[in-house]
């Protein structure tokens, strides 16, 4: 059984790698990009009979920091 | 009186840290982040700079998690003295001990040299060796010390008088160019800039000093 954890920054949290690739996309010419935000995927390999439970509750606990990040969860 | 200094993988100025303590007159224990107690009779526990765990997921994530710093944080919700410089500081955020989180520095570039910081309030244990408005120069050495907390948490920050340092000229993106911040009780100090790297004349500088030493007469005199 697998997840995907997807971590972002919240709106409103600025993002300043996401802003540098924005500037080299536009700098290389792809002028069609009006915003870029950088994230994080975390796979996770789980033994049977984890539950979205139990991955919410490590999202809260370590993989996001719900300060500034926000998080979905995948099953797979 | 007794400090104890946290040493994680990957922590650099652990040694630094417990120098400047010691010659504040503390008896300095190190203890390894593998450790769940901290030594008997600690007044104050110092979490040193560094990149503990490597910065890996988030600076300081991992080393919230240790036995340690369990340890750590019921100290301080003990009411204990604690205080943490730069990866320190972003563990203590990490652990909840102390509100918001540092981002990456808004410049992107790693950023290492000496800053003006502004006291911004003389009422702590930690800066009360210093007049509110007080002009230092300490080093800085991050690549993730820009300071953000929600609206409500930096209005609280603000209304409680719990800014302790501010930069002159803000190096890095901090919301209200904000170095160092105190908890509710005023017993827990978080800064990005390093006052133990201004803590000898070799250093350059020796403007971090007062923060041991007002610290260590507090404790002297408890």
């Amino acid at each position: 059984m697998k997840a995907r954890v997807h971590v972002m920054l919240k709106n409103g949290v600025l993002d300043p790698q996401g802003e540098a690739v924005r500037h080299a996309l536009g700098a290389m010419g792809f002028d069609k990009v009006e915003g870029v935000r950088q994230g994080k995927v975390i796979d996770l390999d789980l033994a049977a009979g984890a539950t979205e439970a139990d991955v919410t509750e490590m999202c809260e606990k370590l993989l996001a920091n719900t300060v500034i990040e926000s998080y979905s969860i995948e099953m797979q | 009186m007794k400090a104890a200094v946290v040493v994680f993988p990957g922590s650099n100025c652990d040694r630094d840290l417990a120098v400047a303590f010691e010659r504040a007159g503390f008896d300095v224990s190190m203890v390894w982040h593998k450790d769940s107690v901290l030594p008997e009779g600690i007044d104050i526990v110092g979490v040193p700079g560094g990149f503990s765990y490597g910065d890996y997921l988030r600076c300081g994530a991992i080393a919230a998690q240790s036995p340690i710093c369990q340890a750590v944080v019921e100290h301080a919700n003990r009411g204990g003295y604690a205080m943490g410089v730069c990866n320190g500081f972003q563990i203590l955020t990490e652990t909840g001990v102390l509100p918001g989180a540092l981002l990456r520095n808004a410049g992107l570039k790693y950023i290492c040299r000496t800053v003006d910081l502004e006291v911004a309030t003389a009422d702590s244990v930690f800066t009360q060796g210093y007049a509110k408005g007080d002009v230092i120069g300490i080093p800085i050495a991050h690549h993730d010390g820009n300071y953000f907390a929600d609206v409500e948490t930096i209005a609280a920050l603000k209304d409680q008088d719990r800014i302790a340092f501010t930069y002159g000229q803000n190096p890095n993106g901090s919301i209200d160019d904000i170095a160092g911040i105190l908890s509710e009780n005023r017993r827990v100090l978080g800064m990005m800039p390093h006052p133990e790297r201004a803590a000898d004349e070799g250093h350059g500088g020796t403007d971090g000093t007062a923060v041991f030493r007002a610290l260590a007469g507090i404790v002297a005199a408890a």
